[in-house]
């Protein structure tokens, strides 16, 4: 982990004598606690496979952009929200989704649309929502979410609520003027926002140091005053605790914004269509999978400390993908939407007829 | 009844839904301590002050998005666009993420922002500040476009506007700002999707939206005076929704049809106009349906040559006697 304050001069130091183990907030972390964060990112990780299969089945249409090597990431950050914190991500939602306490069955129909789906079948993989669990999606184009976020949060400071939106993007957002835009109104206006970069190192096939000048991508914070942080050990899920958990305590308290960089991996292609053999070579994948795959090296510590045991790691697995195949089984069971279910969902005054107040035709042939 | 401008009158309006609704705001470039680019806010920063009335800096997509994602979570925004033309900046925003949200999350949530400002030529302020982008929003399903043509419209549809649970696409007009008529105080509602027949008639339907309908009313006056052509015109006030039942009315009455309108002709509101006739009221008509826009060329800035390819009352007069031949 490195960080450094906004102002300072100082170039990225790396902590050698941290330990997220001991950071205040993942101390007091239950033995319950910390099996729940290891058994949320087995199920991510069991689901996608299990997307994975359909989708080569020809089950799921469109892409699909799988999370696989970032679970700790979502899970990290999500566990440390509280009832007014909201969050927003790009087009690989599926781990978000899952953290916050979405379903896998409305998700995996809605991957295969259906009208069972989170969405009723009209958003697909790359557009869930569940405003219930104050997450605002699943968003298709890269950095559109950010504004969006920016204001979740800029509606929490109106509303004087204590919360904050973690409004996640990937590594090739940044350079999207809207990012940037939204990074001068969050620092301009101290608004109560998380901007997390889950930077897995490509922006679909372009590598950083071909997409991204400067030396970091949080860095480019400090030109709006804002507090920032890297996370080099995005795969260990209680340092993303800590460091999050610190970001969001500066905007609960401070209503401060903070761009927090996040380094993590992804093993497969930027979605499944992509052959993955032009832009990385297999060792590079095989070597973080080895050293930093966050569901191992967080599993080797738990058993460690005798949290987990390797019946219950067995159990844990055989459960998430369980809740995998059932959720394959439900979406396959569950009806397409309606010709009539097209035009649904478009304006709220035509599904709410007893109180729509304007007239005329809204729908044209 | 008073008389008040155009500009009073969409000053009024934002103020009487800001004092009646919490979650109100009006949002934009210079809207509070310049008093608005065009002074449609003017005095409102002092009366209603900061947290109502916000400065935002020169960011379309960013403050746009912003809105829309504050909508999200239960706020109305009302956005000034200083010209309507700076859309195209938050175009991602406005079509991807205000017109789609309610769509993709399966109607889970609502999208109740208002984006306004003035979308017209005219004013020698060339092509990248004249865009008439009224057929372009209201393509796109999700959305509500609404172009006021008098003060007393401009009024009662803001109203309805920002209480709108849709987004509103709502197209104002700097050369009608300074224009008067009667309206009541108080709060009176037009509602989106019902045109107004401003005049009526029997030889021809002169049927149109914004501006152009103040130049056809006289038009028609010079058809009557020098012919003794009855035309009746119509405002659509709102493009999406569309009164289709009021145009078709008209034409089945008159039989013949100019459309009017400041846009460009490819894909015009009028070209939407026409196909809805041909299809619904085809055996009614003794004339094709005729179309008078701007000349179909970027806006020029030449101040003699803009007023060319405008509509004019000319043009418009013109245009109704070739529909009656």
């Amino acid at each position: 982990m490195t960080k450094k304050p906004s102002s300072s001069k100082k170039t990225e130091v790396t902590d050698l004598g941290y330990d997220a183990r001991q950071a205040p907030i993942n101390i007091k972390l239950g033995q319950d606690e910390k099996i729940a964060l290891y058994r949320d990112m087995v199920r991510i990780r069991r689901f996608e496979e299990r997307c994975l299969r359909s989708y080569q089945q020809g089950k799921i249409g469109g892409f699909l952009h799988l999370y696989i090597g970032q679970e700790s990431i979502a899970v990290g950050c999500t566990s440390v929200m509280g009832k007014d914190d909201h969050i927003i991500t790009a087009y690989r939602d599926h781990g978000h989704a899952l953290a916050v306490g979405m379903g896998m069955n409305e998700m995996m129909a809605e991957n295969y649309g259906k009208v069972t789906g989170c969405s009723k079948g009209k958003g697909g993989s790359m557009h869930y929502f569940d405003p219930s669990r104050n997450f605002w999606g699943g968003h298709g184009i890269v950095g559109g979410q950010i504004p969006l976020g920016t204001g979740l949060a800029y509606a929490l400071k109106y509303k004087g609520l204590k919360g904050a939106c973690m409004a996640f993007m990937g590594d090739g957002s940044v350079n999207q003027g809207a990012v940037h835009e939204s990074y001068n109104l969050a620092a301009l206006w101290s608004l109560p926002v998380v901007f997390i970069i889950e930077n897995n190192g490509y922006s679909m096939g372009t590598s950083q140091e071909r997409s991204s000048a400067g030396p970091s991508l949080a860095e480019r914070a400090e030109g709006y005053g804002m507090n920032w942080t890297i996370i080099e050990d995005g795969h260990d899920v209680l340092a993303v605790r800590d460091q999050v958990g610190q970001a969001l305590k500066l905007a609960h308290d401070k209503s401060l914004p903070s761009v927090l960089e996040i380094r993590t991996y992804r093993y497969r292609g930027h979605s499944v269509a992509d052959p993955d053999t032009t832009y990385r070579d297999k060792a590079e994948i095989e070597a973080y999978k080895s050293t930093k795959d966050p569901l191992s090296v967080f599993q080797l510590s738990l058993l460690a400390e005798q949290t987990l045991t390797t019946e219950l790691i067995q159990k844990i697995d055989e459960s998430a993908c369980a809740e995998a195949e059932t959720s394959a089984q439900f979406a396959e069971a569950s009806p397409y939407p309606s010709l009539e279910d097209i035009k649904k969902d478009v304006y709220w005054e035509i599904d709410n007829p007893a109180d729509r107040k304007s007239v005329g035709a809204l729908f044209f042939d | 009844m008073p008389v008040i401008t155009y500009r009073e009158a969409l000053r009024a309006a934002m103020s009487e839904e800001i004092e009646r609704d919490p979650n109100v705001v009006l949002m934009g470039e210079e809207v509070a301590q310049f008093n608005g680019a065009y002074k449609i806010s003017e005095g409102m920063l002092a009366k209603y002050g900061p947290k109502r009335i916000v400065d935002t800096p020169i960011s379309e997509a960013g403050f746009i998005g912003m809105g829309v994602g504050a909508a999200m979570l239960g706020l109305r925004p009302v956005m000034e666009l200083m010209f309507f033309s700076f859309y195209s900046v938050a175009f991602d925003q406005i079509f991807n993420n205000a017109a789609n949200i309610r769509y993709m999350s399966g109607g889970l949530i609502n999208c109740p922002i208002v984006i306004r400002g003035p979308a017209n030529g005219g004013t020698n302020v060339g092509a990248t500040h004249s865009h008439t982008p009224e057929s372009i929003a209201a393509y796109h399903p999700g959305i509500k476009v609404v172009v006021p043509s008098n003060a007393y419209d401009a009024k009662g549809l803001m109203k309805s506007a920002i209480r709108d649970n849709d987004p509103v696409m709502f197209l104002e007009n700097t050369i009608l700002y300074g224009e008067a008529c009667e309206v009541p105080d108080g709060g009176y509602l037009v509602p989106l999707g019902k045109a107004s027949i401003m005049r009526a008639g029997t030889d021809i339907s002169i049927i149109g939206h914004g501006r152009s309908i103040q130049l056809a009313l006289k038009s028609a006056d010079l058809l009557k005076a020098k012919h003794n052509i009855n035309a009746e015109v119509v405002d659509l006030r709102s493009i999406r929704p569309l009164d289709v039942e009021t145009i078709l009315n008209s034409v089945k009455k008159t039989s013949r049809c100019l459309y009017v309108e400041e846009s460009k002709p490819f894909c015009s509101v009028g070209a939407m106009v026409a196909c809805l006739i041909s299809d619904q009221a085809f055996d009614y008509l003794d004339a094709p349906v005729k179309r008078l826009t701007s000349i179909d060329a970027p806006a020029i800035y030449s101040p003699p040559l803009e007023k060319l390819q405008l509509p004019s009352v000319e043009r418009i007069y013109q245009a109704a006697l070739d529909t009656l031949k």
